[in-house]
């Protein structure tokens, strides 16, 4: 077959290429005013990332301060009462303010240090990388402000009062469809307006080069843990891994470390909303076309005009429009196979896993259960998956009292 | 000769300054569009710039992104920025007009498609906002192709590195960001200006536009002192959100409401002793 020998001679390693490109995606496009402001992240990353003394900053806090690594844990009622693959979960959500995205906050705020920027800023759909960054900025003494989606902050108050808990601004986002890529866009005026003195900390593995690479070089310890975690307990690779994909962090940092593992298959899980023949969907990967927003060519949901579309799913972080770059290549060259799961089977995915193995999942992570469930069903009983736990649910206990008519 | 190159040398020739006010194509109602941008060469416009209306403008602010808002309530498209310059076309086949957007519309059009359908309506140049040189091979090809000119902008972030990089893939003229921020913003710094103007010409052999900021006659008149073109934007789509109601009264308000704004600038800038400009024609 023509597409192994093309397989063979990809080295994931070498992406993106210096320009930030992932074959088609990826890439800057900004405003001329943030240009230098991404020359100068870039250079401060390079340096950053082959710095002993940095990744040991970094390595110690992951440890000391988030509660690295993170278990992988044998959900074994799970796989029984599913009666194929052993599921093994990647408990993302026992990390210190409960979800995958402080990995990645904390590694840009010590850039944000190490470049002399006191000033941090970011945008928040489910209020979680919010949170996340409003957490950094407190024990780094950094200035905060986080951008969020007016819509996005009625459905997570207890988000916001966290985030002001910590000390952080939260700005209301009333433009557009006051959802998180409205929040993205505030922010990014925001960053063209202070770019002096300011650090935009984003909380995807999107927007412009080098974002895509160092979100997703700081979310890959979750693979590197994982990798050698089920080494250790099954002395062998996973069959299988699954993740949820909004912007696609937590899915680029359980997938990278294994790209090179053709054993392992990948599934990358979208939010299918109300079902993707109804249009009321945020998953551009199975159902969106290449465009450019927010800085990166990549997938996104637009009309045939290039206008982007309102997206459309139960869970406020996978509710976006786009999707990282590396997702749009690895889909492309076949490496991950992208699918959608709807509202409802995200539900019902987040009352299995709460009542058979007392773990509450966030909304987003629940999608990734509801597939990873499916395909194990399909396993043979000695074979394996990893499903990423991207976060808990406890955010999301109001959201599913109010659908399911329960007053709390 | 471009019409372009045409309007700067003409006006080189007359010791004058380019002025380019900017609308929202269809904003307030896309009936007003045309009568308009001919209301403002009246005015004293040299040139216009369209805006063609996209759901994510991240680097305007609010004032132009409510304007793409209205646009977008009437699904003003490419295809609507092309007829209005078209329609236009029809008696104004001197003065030249920019469009200015987001990438995405031109993407999803196809470069090559795009360049095509933009110049056979009679669009001079375009404006990418979100469009670099370091991405804009292939953009740049599908243009020049087309005869339509690539404008770049320039920031106060730009090092002299970026604007030489800018300088050797632009045409038409370039536009100097005067602030750091979105457009609308407030606090122009007229003396920073001039000093990054200077500094651009040393390295661009094109005339120099400058927006971002200027509001009134007088910091209109100012910043034309030192460049070749002043762009006014917000000042002018401000005046559209008063006017909501579409009728034949309103349409002749905002009319009246902009050749007004435009006017004054215009008998500012020209009453403004010119400072020397090293640039030649």
């Amino acid at each position: 077959m023509p597409t192994d020998s093309i397989k063979q001679t990809i080295d994931y390693s070498a992406m993106p290429d210096e320009r930030g490109h992932f074959g088609i995606y990826g890439g800057r496009f900004v405003s001329e005013t943030l240009m230098q402001a991404l020359d100068e992240l870039r250079d401060a990353y390079h340096k950053a990332s082959t710095d002993k003394a940095f990744q040991a900053e970094f390595d110690a806090d992951l440890a000391h301060y988030v509660g690295r690594p993170s278990p992988l844990y044998h959900a074994e009622r799970l796989s029984t009462e599913t009666g194929g693959a052993q599921i093994f979960l990647k408990r993302e959500d026992l990390n210190h303010t409960g979800a995958h995205k402080i990995n990645n906050t904390i590694g840009q705020a010590l850039l944000a240090k190490a470049m002399g920027k006191n000033r941090v800023i970011a945008e928040t759909g489910a209020g979680q990388h919010g949170v996340a960054t409003a957490t950094v900025a407190a024990r780094f003494g950094m200035e905060c402000v986080v951008y969020m989606g007016a819509e996005d902050i009625v459905r997570q108050s207890p988000n916001v009062y966290r985030m002001k808990l910590l000390g952080a601004e939260v700005v209301p986002v009333s433009s557009g469809s006051k959802t998180l890529k409205d929040a993205l866009n505030e922010a990014m005026r925001d960053w063209v307006t202070n770019v002096d003195n300011t650090f935009y900390i984003i909380g995807t593995v999107a927007g412009p080069h080098p974002y895509p690479q160092m979100v997703r070089d700081f979310q890959s310890v979750i693979g590197r843990e994982a990798r050698s975690q089920i080494l250790e307990r099954t002395g062998r690779l996973p069959d299988a891994l699954v993740a949820c994909v909004g912007g696609g962090s937590n899915a680029i940092g359980l997938f990278y470390p294994f790209l090179e593992d053709e054993s392992v298959a990948m599934y990358g899980v979208e939010a299918g909303g109300d079902g993707i023949e109804t249009g009321h969907h945020a998953a551009p990967l199975c159902a969106g076309k290449p465009g450019v927003l927010h800085g990166n060519r990549t997938y996104l949901m637009e009309d045939k005009g290039g206008q982007i579309i309102e997206t459309h799913s139960v869970s406020a972080g996978l509710d976006y429009p786009g999707v990282g770059p590396e997702h749009s290549w690895l889909k492309d060259i076949g490496r991950v196979k992208y699918s959608a799961i709807t509202d409802n089977e995200a539900l019902q995915a987040f009352h299995q896993l709460t009542r058979i193995e007392g773990i509450i999942p966030a909304l987003e992570s629940s999608h990734a259960m509801a597939y990873g469930v499916k395909l194990a069903a399909e396993m043979k009983p000695e074979q394996s998956l990893i499903i990423n736990l991207s976060g808990r649910g406890d955010k999301d206990i109001n959201t599913i009292a109010k659908i399911e008519g329960i007053q709390l | 000769m471009s019409r372009l190159q045409a309007c700067f040398a003409r006006l080189l020739a007359e010791d004058r300054k380019a002025l380019i006010p900017y609308i929202m194509t269809g904003d307030p109602h896309p009936d007003v569009t045309v009568p308009l941008m001919h209301a403002m060469v009246k005015a004293g416009a040299n040139i216009i710039e369209l805006g063609a209306p996209f759901s994510d403008p991240m680097a305007d602010g609010p004032v132009i992104q409510a304007a793409a808002e209205r646009a977008l309530e009437f699904k003003v498209s490419l295809g609507d920025v092309f007829n209005a310059v078209t329609a236009f076309r029809r008696l104004d086949d001197v003065t030249p007009v920019i469009m200015m957007g987001y990438l995405n519309l031109i993407e999803v059009a196809g470069y090559e498609s795009f360049a095509r359908r933009a110049s056979e309506a009679g669009i001079d140049g375009i404006i990418t906002v979100d469009m670099p040189p370091e991405e804009a091979e292939d953009y740049i090809s599908a243009l020049e192709g087309g005869g339509l000119d690539p404008v770049f902008l320039i920031a106060p972030t730009s090092t002299n590195e970026r604007i030489a990089k800018i300088g050797a893939v632009a045409s038409g003229f370039v536009y100097y960001v005067s602030l750091k921020g979105v457009t609308g913003a407030a606090n122009l710094d007229v003396d920073s200006v001039r000093q990054k103007v200077g500094a651009i010409r040393e390295r661009i052999d094109l005339p120099i536009g400058v927006g971002f900021g200027i509001s009134d006659a007088q910091t209109a008149a100012r910043v034309s002192a030192c460049s070749d073109a002043v762009v006014v934007g917000s000042a002018i789509v401000k005046r559209m959100a008063a006017h909501q109601q579409h009728n034949p009264e309103q349409t002749e308000r905002v009319i009246k409401d902009v050749s007004e704004l435009l006017g004054s600038m215009r008998e500012a800038m020209d009453a403004n002793p010119v400072e020397e400009i090293t640039r030649t024609a």
